[in-house]
């Protein structure tokens, strides 16, 4: 059995969502199984859509991977994105990020 | 009393309506009904990750089992529609369950394309577009193992890539002269094709498949007026528009349910989304589409004329395949016809081809480029004219010509 982590999606509203996410999954993929509301995640995590945008708490930023061109660019083109917004389609859950928060935006569209 | 919507095909577009639906405040029951064992999940990965082994099969589905309770949707598996009863407004199941509705929609989707040359149903022949496809051929798909590969269209050609990756012994057959042909332009044609070719793939182009041999199982391909000895085939040579229901029903449907922009059907209560679709796209053709992008977004466009707030129609459409590293993006829809423009060096593997027509930029081939497709595909929605020498020019960052 995969070992898992938790991550902290907190809505726009401000309903938190602790979740357990496999090692290796992506963050978009926890929040998709648990039903976080918010991530659309409409193309399943080909970081096609950017519908699966995240907030990420600015504490946890060092522990992020570099974001790819692919990442960088549909970011470029997403709604409401501040300096610390990633895709988390674009982010594996690994033991580093256990107890990841991150904040939900309004809309994805 | 709130409507009850039945929706028949529970792929990318059937799920994606659902999710729509519900987010457009549809509060009536909604009927999911899916031939296959499985709840929605992506085809994409398929021939990719999933073939490769680094993707689990829970991993494709596009919604967590509880999530149809929570969205009250009821999902019908292992059963598909026999029939359309449209007076009655009803659908008849194959498991002999008969559902009514007040709005249908069609997800039907594609099944592919068989080859109906000699020996073509010998076991160790396999297609690819389900779950059940794959698992089927992982067993055979093992290190060592010749496969003959049926087509050099993205199918294939992913195949073969994963195929070289795990230390098969790869041969693509295509009919054309060039990898892709319906797909790429002759350039990103010939850069794939050296790639392929680099990593130990043998192409026979201009070589049609006339037969297959074999004594209880496939043991050799007839192409081109030889034999080669295989273990495997592997057959990818397109895709057949899933239409017959609504044709038996009386829908206007060849090579496609044929659709208007709000995704409806020649019937008000029907509507339909996706790769069974015939529709017009943003520039008055018509055309099918098969594709992840039509499916979301003629969905989406289904969902809201069902719900009452039709919306028009006209996305750019998109496609990706990925073969080794190479990550190629397509937005908009190339023609002949189209002045096209390099910008980089495919020597460099990260490149794009932009298509011109009338001076505007009509579609982007990116290679390793996600800057190129983005904006490509931006200023195609804008329908903005780019000179020439301005796209070719990559001392000019692709942020400040989309600006």
């Amino acid at each position: 059995m995969k070992r898992t982590f938790k991550a902290i999606f907190i809505e726009d509203n401000g309903i938190r969502h602790t979740i357990e996410v496999p090692e290796g999954w992506s963050l978009m993929e926890g929040a998709v199984k648990h039903l976080v509301p918010g991530i659309d995640a409409d193309c399943g995590g080909a970081c096609a859509c950017a519908t699966c945008h995240v907030y990420v708490e600015p504490e946890w930023a060092a522990r992020l991977p570099e974001k790819t061109e692919m990442e960088e660019t549909m970011l470029d083109f997403a709604p409401a994105v501040k300096p610390n917004s990633r895709l988390s389609c674009q982010l594996k859950m690994t033991e580093a990020l256990d107890g990841i928060v991150m904040r939900v935006p309004k809309s994805q569209h | 009393m709130s409507e009850k919507i039945v929706i028949i095909g529970a792929g990318q577009a059937g799920i994606q309506a659902v999710q729509s639906l519900r987010a457009e405040g549809f509060t009536g029951p909604i009927t999911l009904v899916g031939e296959e064992a499985y709840p929605p999940y992506q085809r994409p990965p398929l021939s990719k990750a999933y073939l490769l082994g680094q993707l689990e099969r829970p991993r494709l589905f596009l919604k967590s089992d509880a999530y149809y309770a929570e969205a009250g949707c009821e999902l019908l598996l292992n059963t598909t529609a026999r029939a359309i009863h449209r007076a009655e407004k009803t659908v008849e199941l194959t498991d002999g369950r008969t559902l009514p509705y007040d709005k249908l929609l069609l997800t039907t989707g594609a099944r592919v394309r068989r080859l109906r040359c000699a020996g073509a149903d010998l076991p160790g022949i396999f297609y690819l577009k389900t779950i059940a496809d794959v698992d089927a051929l992982q067993a055979a798909f093992v290190p060592g193992a010749r496969i003959a590969i049926v087509g050099a269209g993205y199918i294939g050609l992913e195949v073969a890539a994963v195929g070289a990756k795990s230390g098969l012994n790869v041969t693509v057959f295509e009919a054309m002269d060039r990898v892709m042909a319906r797909a790429v332009s002759p350039a990103i044609s010939d850069f794939f094709a050296a790639e392929h070719v680099k990593a130990g793939v043998t192409l026979k182009l201009n070589t049609g498949v006339e037969g297959f041999e074999g004594d209880g199982k496939v043991e050799r391909i007839i192409a081109g007026g030889q034999a080669y000895d295989v273990d495997l085939v592997l057959v990818g040579i397109g895709v057949i528009a899933n239409d017959e229901l609504a044709r038996e029903a009386g829908l206007a449907a060849t090579d496609g349910i044929v659709v208007d922009r709000n995704a409806q059907t020649s019937d008000p209560a029907i509507f339909a989304a996706g790769d069974c679709t015939r529709h017009y796209g943003r520039e008055g053709v018509e055309l099918r589409l098969e594709c992840v992008q039509n499916a979301i977004d003629q969905a989406k466009h289904a969902a809201l004329a069902m719900v009452g707030r039709p919306r028009t129609y006209a996305e750019v459409p998109w496609f990706w395949s990925d073969q080794y590293d190479l990550k190629l993006q397509i937005a908009g829809l190339a023609r002949p016809t189209d002045t096209l423009v390099k910008r980089g060096d495919p020597a460099s593997r990260k490149f794009s081809i932009f298509h011109l027509r009338d001076g505007k930029v009509a579609a982007v081939e990116a290679v390793n480029a996600p800057q190129d497709y983005m904006i490509g595909k931006k200023l195609i929605a804008e329908g903005r004219a780019v000179p020439a020498q301005t796209l070719a020019d990559t001392s000019i960052p692709m942020k400040q010509i989309g600006a």
